[in-house]
């Protein structure tokens, strides 16, 4: 066999073969999110890349009701231990001072509420948090099996049946929003519950907060709430200068949040 | 499945200083991960030391040459292990060869790994002692001499001209070895100090630190081994050979120091954000790891050891006790290193406004015991390979007393 002659019958080879491997690739691809996600399949039609999750969070209308994170627990049977969260809310005291405290009021170890002398508070307020689906994540960047990734939609997964349970995703999160989950051995965190989304509802934390302290929608929709919410606020995000470009907005945010 | 939750979670809440994001009570890279890198010095630091005699002609150091090659060895066979025991899933820890992560540095460790163990190590000790393979396997009887004639991979040819070879090929390998050396612990560096979220682990020394952390380990404990196995085999040790690692050992524990120091000045006086809440771990947590174990009985006391050997005009005897009480220190010192390191990098949130409380396991799978069986697997196997592999050549003189 010449060259020429070789290079035909690869192309005639080769073609049907791209195609073979596309479709592979595609079902490889809805599986992985379908793997990610706990349960169903999205609305028929749905196109992952034409959309592009994030959620704003205004800070003033956070009542620490702590809905949001109950919902979340509930929702995708994380642990319930006072130590496992997708979501949680934290309050902040800044004081007279100038000093802060801060305590996470979904933990409560002691069983003591803590109440603060009101001539001493200088200003308070609760503040969600959660996984910050990071444009630039470093979590996604260290996995070492592409186990932890971005789905075209950009929300950061956790492929259950992937992970290794090395744990360094959870060391380069800089918001610990990770953490492990001790009945699956892997990796944990905030999925935006991609399950609903891919469905057309809205997470759990933002289907059940009271004052709509978040809003979850799609920035490629000039339409959605999310889009309309950082036309109207001052946007902030958390730690800025790591550059991990969080999707994850707050309006009114205080430089005290780290 | 229930949920096999470590039970002392719960009580480590109690032990919270300040604040502490939820999702960090647990701390997740255990003393496990201590051990790994500190295995993974000692081997870049015993083939360093190997390599100053092929490479630089250290003729001093030729004694123990192949005691260091061996023990660079049977480090390296046991490395892999802390980071397996320490996977959520060790079932799939073949993905990490098979489909790993290009981005991730983590997912290098594979062919790093592979590369140091076969390409560089195992070349060199088979080149090395090829000659003496084929002569042994001549020389015993079955099974042993099966053993001899396997291992030599049925080479027979000890010519001039062959032998000539492998020495050649020794000092090829060596020359490609010593950047592999470096490459190795300084990954090992890199997967800490790449991670910008941890201000303990983010720094551009981090990799530097720990090669020459490596080799003051590796240099210590080969100099620990060689007068441990002499003494036991009732041989008269080298002083020369000593004197001259233990110089070597100094000159290492120097850099190490200056590069440390350097590193803790820096963070000083930059005093980002983190500063206060890193002052805190040091003061709260790492005090005794840290500034006793670490700096004081692991650095400041070895240097002083060291430098009274030279100076003084010691009596052999007395410098080898003292060359042998620093080699002792100096493993104490770089074990308190890794852990402040792993352990101490854990101790602090992410929110700058607490820190956490790490208590060690026993007998778990990532407890105090299965570290204890770690570390002491490669001397189990160094054991195996000096009776399989004598350090003195066939055909060669007995060592010369001092």
């Amino acid at each position: 066999m010449n060259k020429r002659e070789f290079l035909k019958k690869g192309a005639i080879a080769f073609i049907p073969a791209a195609a073979v491997f596309q479709v592979l690739m595609r079902q490889a691809e809805a599986g992985a999110a379908g793997a990610a996600g706990t349960a169903g399949s999205p609305t028929p039609g749905y196109e992952p890349r034409d959309h592009w999750y994030g959620m704003g969070i205004e800070v003033e209308k956070c009542i620490g009701c702590n809905r949001c994170a109950e919902a979340c627990k509930a929702e995708n049977d994380v642990p319930p231990e006072p130590f496992f969260f997708r979501t949680w809310v934290e309050r902040y005291t800044v004081k007279q001072s100038g000093e802060t405290e801060v305590e996470c009021i979904s933990v409560d170890p002691r069983g003591e509420r803590k109440t603060q002398d009101e001539r001493e508070v200088l200003r308070s307020f609760f503040v969600p948090k959660l996984c910050n689906h990071c444009a630039h994540a470093p979590c996604v960047q260290v996995c070492p099996v592409g186990a932890t990734f971005t789905t075209a939609d950009g929300v950061v997964l956790v492929d259950s049946t992937r992970c290794i349970g090395c744990r360094y995703c959870i060391q380069a999160c800089p918001y610990g929003a990770r953490f492990f989950n001790h009945r699956t051995n892997t990796a944990d965190k905030c999925t935006f519950c991609y399950h609903r989304v891919i469905k057309g509802l809205l997470p759990a934390c933002v289907e059940v907060c009271p004052t709509q302290a978040r809003v979850f929608g799609d920035l490629r929709s000039k339409a959605s709430r999310l889009v309309r919410f950082q036309r109207m606020n001052k946007i902030n995000v958390l730690k800025p200068a790591l550059n991990t470009e969080p999707k994850v907005y707050y309006a009114q945010l205080d430089g005290e949040v780290r | 499945m229930i949920a096999q939750v470590p039970s002392n979670l719960t009580e480590l809440l109690r032990q919270i200083i300040g604040y502490i994001y939820p999702n960090e009570i647990e701390i997740h890279w255990s003393i496990l991960i201590v051990v790994y890198p500190y295995l993974t010095g000692l081997v870049a630091g015993a083939f360093i030391l190997a390599s100053l005699v092929k490479v630089f002609n250290v003729k001093e150091v030729q004694p123990a040459y192949r005691l260091a090659l061996l023990t660079a060895l049977s480090f390296l066979l046991v490395a892999p292990f802390p980071l397996l025991l320490h996977l959520g899933h060790m079932e799939r820890s073949f993905e990490i060869f098979l489909a790993p992560h290009l981005s991730s540095a983590m997912a290098m460790f594979g062919f790093v790994y592979a590369w140091y163990l076969m390409g560089i190590l195992l070349l060199e000790i088979w080149f090395e002692y090829r000659r003496d393979l084929v002569v042994w396997g001549r020389e015993h009887q079955p099974p042993l001499s099966w053993i001899y004639r396997a291992l030599s991979l049925f080479s027979t040819d000890i010519s001039e001209q062959a032998v000539a070879f492998d020495r050649k090929a020794v000092r090829m390998i060596t020359i490609v070895g010593i950047p592999s050396a470096f490459l190795l612990h300084g990954y090992v560096g890199f997967i800490f100090g790449s991670i910008k979220a941890n201000p303990w682990w983010s720094s551009v020394l981090m990799p530097i630190v720990f090669l020459m952390s490596a080799i003051v380990s590796g240099i210590a404990l080969v100099l620990f081994l060689y007068m441990v196995i002499t003494s036991m085999r009732n041989e008269p040790l080298d002083m020369k050979c000593l004197d001259k690692v233990a110089s070597y050992l100094f000159y290492a524990v120097v850099v190490d120091f200056s590069l440390e120091a350097l590193d803790f000045i820096h963070r000083l006086y930059q005093s980002e954000e983190s500063v206060k809440i890193l002052a805190q771990l040091i003061s709260e947590k790492l005090f005794t790891n840290l500034v006793i174990l670490q700096v004081l009985l692991g650095m400041l006391v070895p240097l002083a050891v060291l430098v009274a050997a030279r100076t003084r005009r010691a009596n052999p005897d007395l410098r080898k006790l003292l060359y042998f009480t620093s080699a002792i220190l100096i493993q104490l010192g770089i074990f308190s290193t890794r852990w402040n390191v792993v352990i101490g990098g854990q101790l602090f949130s992410k929110s700058f406004r607490g820190l956490m409380a790490y208590k060690m396991e026993m007998t778990g799978l990532e407890g105090l015991a299965t570290s204890l069986g770690l570390l002491i697997a490669p001397f189990v196997i160094l054991f195996v390979l000096v009776r399989l592999l004598p350090a003195k050549r066939t055909g060669e003189a007995p060592v010369h007393p001092a």
